[in-house]
């Protein structure tokens, strides 16, 4: 189980974190998702055999935010 | 492409705007068909970014603002107000900036906090070669060298050197604390004057200062009842208005108002303004030493009406210090100092310790003094032959034993120390009494003033809790004045105290120094613990922590709190009433959609600005004591 933390450009509307949770939720291999409003952060648990780090990227800035940095840990 | 949009969406805004305002060049000069253009383009333009986000929300069955506004700007097209869709479509994403940027003070303050965090460091390889490395590189055991004005990259031990350093990143206290060989050191604190050189034991994530700041983030996501009540709210009501427009239409078959309605009805004030109150009043904490876990945590604070504190550590230093060094017969003060520091070298008590470490600190020589014997007698003091001088130090009975007569003034005056919570220890110079040196365990400076402003701010009843003797206790619940003491407790009867004063109805916070007291700290409704500069356990156990371990951060928090639920009752006020008046404006047919817009966006920055007021905040006559320091000692 990998983790990694997203930083997002600030996120404006609390509507904005259902849609990022839900469809995370909804990718396979992502374990869980937590969205901070107040720091525009992503952070996640995944599965690495099923999806890499880039991958859940690509998700978040396909929903329409851009991606400011990635951190694995 | 969703993201070019949404990079542009300034552009996009400003473009709109100048689209509208020529517009109204074109009206002016009697160009109507100009005019029809301008405006629709603007509408467009500026509904791109709008309807991209309300469609995507859509996908993932997120009913949201932006979709309301889009069902809006297609209803105020089709019945051929242009000028409406085009101001209300400006005014959406023009608010939607000043948002953004309002929003962006209110969590400043957290910002500031990360802002000092560094990112490069500087270390001496192995080599003995320095070299510059990012942060995200340094390992546990790089030597760090830190300059003046440099900031500390590791948590870790000062291997050389010395140095004052401003731990206000990690304690809210500004007062530099100096540091040298041996000494912790925090990462994100800075050096003010000096150098040293500091082995990492703590790197990146681990460190004190990283959990910090993660401990606040996830503090001020963590929702209060009214927030989640708000949540789930905003999700039924958004729906809800949606129906009901269409509901408006169907019996009025009027599609202006049902879109007025639909637009004017959006809770954006509601939805945002009780969590930007919380993130305010959360980061001035942050800023000041405070840790409050979350808005639930702010909430149970602010109706908190009984404290409950520990003694030792908590409303004391928690460790001794000698008090007062007394002579009688004329003996020389310092002399008397020097020669009983120098016998208790040889003491592993903490009395004794505490001895020599006064007599260090008063930067007193006296190393150099010949001790050619020197024995320990447990539980009861020493005896030394200390720069030829016969010298018997302890209690009351091993000066029986030594057969040193205590005269009845002597005899009066240690009592009268220990009356006021002191141990008193006798030093007897070639068979004579010839002073008496009192340690106790200190009240902290700020405890009074920190528990008369809580009491000012609503604190109905305080109350001390110790494993300390009745002496000890009772002199210090009456210098601080609290209602009520209870001495020579366990740790489970703490527990059990809490419990009744909670079932008769006090609202009770447990404030205690960590481990021994953890029991209680979990049983009261808000646990706060001293964080000693942040020990692990006590920042992950209780709902408040005092970085400073420092009292009157205990009342700013506690005035803090109250400031912050009203805040948050301010906005909801603000937000409702908002709601109510255009709603009621709209059915009477006062207001129309561009001005409903504006309102509804006014009101918006109106609940952020007013939180933005939290910031700021400072509690009455709060100040941060300096460190606390031993006066000289009294004659």
């Amino acid at each position: 189980m990998e983790k990694a933390v997203y930083q997002l450009e600030s996120l404006t509307c609390p509507s904005c974190i259902k849609k990022i949770e839900t469809t995370l939720k909804k990718t396979a291999g992502i374990d869980s998702v937590k969205v901070l409003f107040n720091t525009s952060k992503v952070k996640t648990q995944f599965d690495e055999s099923t999806i890499e780090s880039s991958e859940i990227k690509k998700v978040i800035q396909k929903l329409g935010y851009s991606v400011l940095s990635e951190k694995k840990s | 492409m969703v993201a070019y949009i949404h990079q542009h969406k300034n552009e996009l805004t400003a473009l709109s705007g100048i689209l509208i305002v020529s517009g109204f060049v074109f009206g002016g000069l009697g160009n109507e068909s100009l005019q029809d253009i301008a405006l629709v383009t603007a509408t467009v333009i500026a509904s791109i970014p709008i309807f991209v986000k309300a469609i995507l929300a859509l996908r993932m069955k997120a009913f949201s603002i932006d979709l309301l506004v889009s069902i809006a700007v297609i209803g105020a097209l089709s019945i051929g107000e242009y000028t409406e869709s085009s101001i209300v479509t400006f005014l959406f994403l023009f608010g939607d900036y000043l948002e953004l940027r309002t929003l962006e003070k209110t969590r400043s303050s957290l910002k500031s906090l990360i802002d000092m965090a560094p990112k490069e460091a500087v270390i001496l390889q192995e080599n003995g070669v320095t070299k510059k490395i990012s942060v995200e590189d340094l390992q546990e055991g790089d030597c760090l060298i830190i300059h003046s004005g440099g900031k500390i990259a590791v948590d870790g031990t000062v291997a050389a050197g010395s140095a004052s350093i401003n731990e206000s990143a990690i304690t809210g206290e500004s007062v530099p604390t100096s540091k040298s060989i041996g000494d912790q050191v925090f990462s994100g604190t800075i050096l003010d004057s000096g150098y040293v050189e500091v082995i990492a034991e703590k790197v990146g994530e681990d460190t004190t200062f990283a959990k910090i700041i993660e401990l606040v983030e996830e503090a001020q996501d963590s929702k209060t009842k009214t927030e989640k009540f708000l949540d789930r709210f905003a999700g039924i009501y958004t729906p809800a208005i949606v129906m009901l427009s269409i509901l408006v239409y169907g019996v009025t078959l009027d599609l202006h108002l049902a879109i007025t309605f639909l637009v004017i009805a959006c809770p954006g004030a509601l939805v945002i303004g009780a969590p930007v109150s919380s993130v305010a009043g959360i980061g001035n904490g942050a800023k000041n030493g405070v840790l409050i876990k979350g808005g639930e945590s702010m909430d149970k604070l602010a109706k908190i009406d009984t404290l409950v504190f520990d003694k030792t550590g908590t409303l004391t230093q928690g460790k001794p210090s000698v008090t007062d060094v007394h002579t009688f017969k004329n003996t020389d003060q310092s002399n008397l100092l020097q020669l009983a520091a120098r016998a208790e070298m040889i003491s592993e008590h903490h009395l004794g310790q505490t001895i020599v470490a006064f007599a260090r600190s008063q930067k007193m020589d006296f190393t150099s003094l010949k001790q050619s014997e020197g024995e320990v007698i447990k539980g009861k003091g020493i005896k030394t032959v200390t720069d030829h001088h016969q010298l018997v130090i302890g209690n009351r009975n091993l000066m029986k034993i030594e057969q040193i007569s205590i005269s009845a003034i002597i005899e009066d005056y240690a009592i009268s120390r220990e009356k006021k919570g002191n141990t008193a220890i006798f030093v007897a110079v070639d068979g004579d009494v010839s002073g008496v040196i009192s340690i106790a365990d200190q009240i902290r400076k700020d405890a009074k003033q920190a528990l008369e402003q809580m009491r000012k701010d609503g604190i109905k009843k305080i109350v001390m809790l110790t494993g300390d003797n009745q002496y000890t206790a009772e002199a210090v619940a009456n210098e601080l004045q609290l209602d009520e003491f209870y001495a020579e407790l366990l740790p489970e009867n703490k527990v059990e105290y809490i419990k009744r004063l909670k079932a008769s109805g006090h609202k009770v916070a447990m404030a205690g120094d960590g481990i021994n007291d953890a029991p209680a700290i979990a049983t009261a409704d808000i646990g706060l613990a001293m964080g000693e500069g942040g020990t692990d356990i006590s920042m992950e156990t209780a709902d408040v922590v005092l970085m400073a371990d420092q009292l009157l951060q205990f009342s700013h928090a506690y005035a803090l709190s109250k400031a912050t639920v009203n805040n948050i009752k301010q906005n909801i006020m603000i937000a409702v009433g908002t709601v109510a008046v255009l709603l009621s404006g709209v059915l009477i047919g006062n207001i129309h959609l561009a001005s409903g817009m504006f309102i509804h966006e006014a009101s918006v920055l109106a609940v952020i600005l007013n939180a933005m007021r939290l910031i700021r905040f400072k509690s009455n006559g709060r100040y941060l004591s300096k460190k606390v320091e031993i006066s000289a000692i009294k004659a």
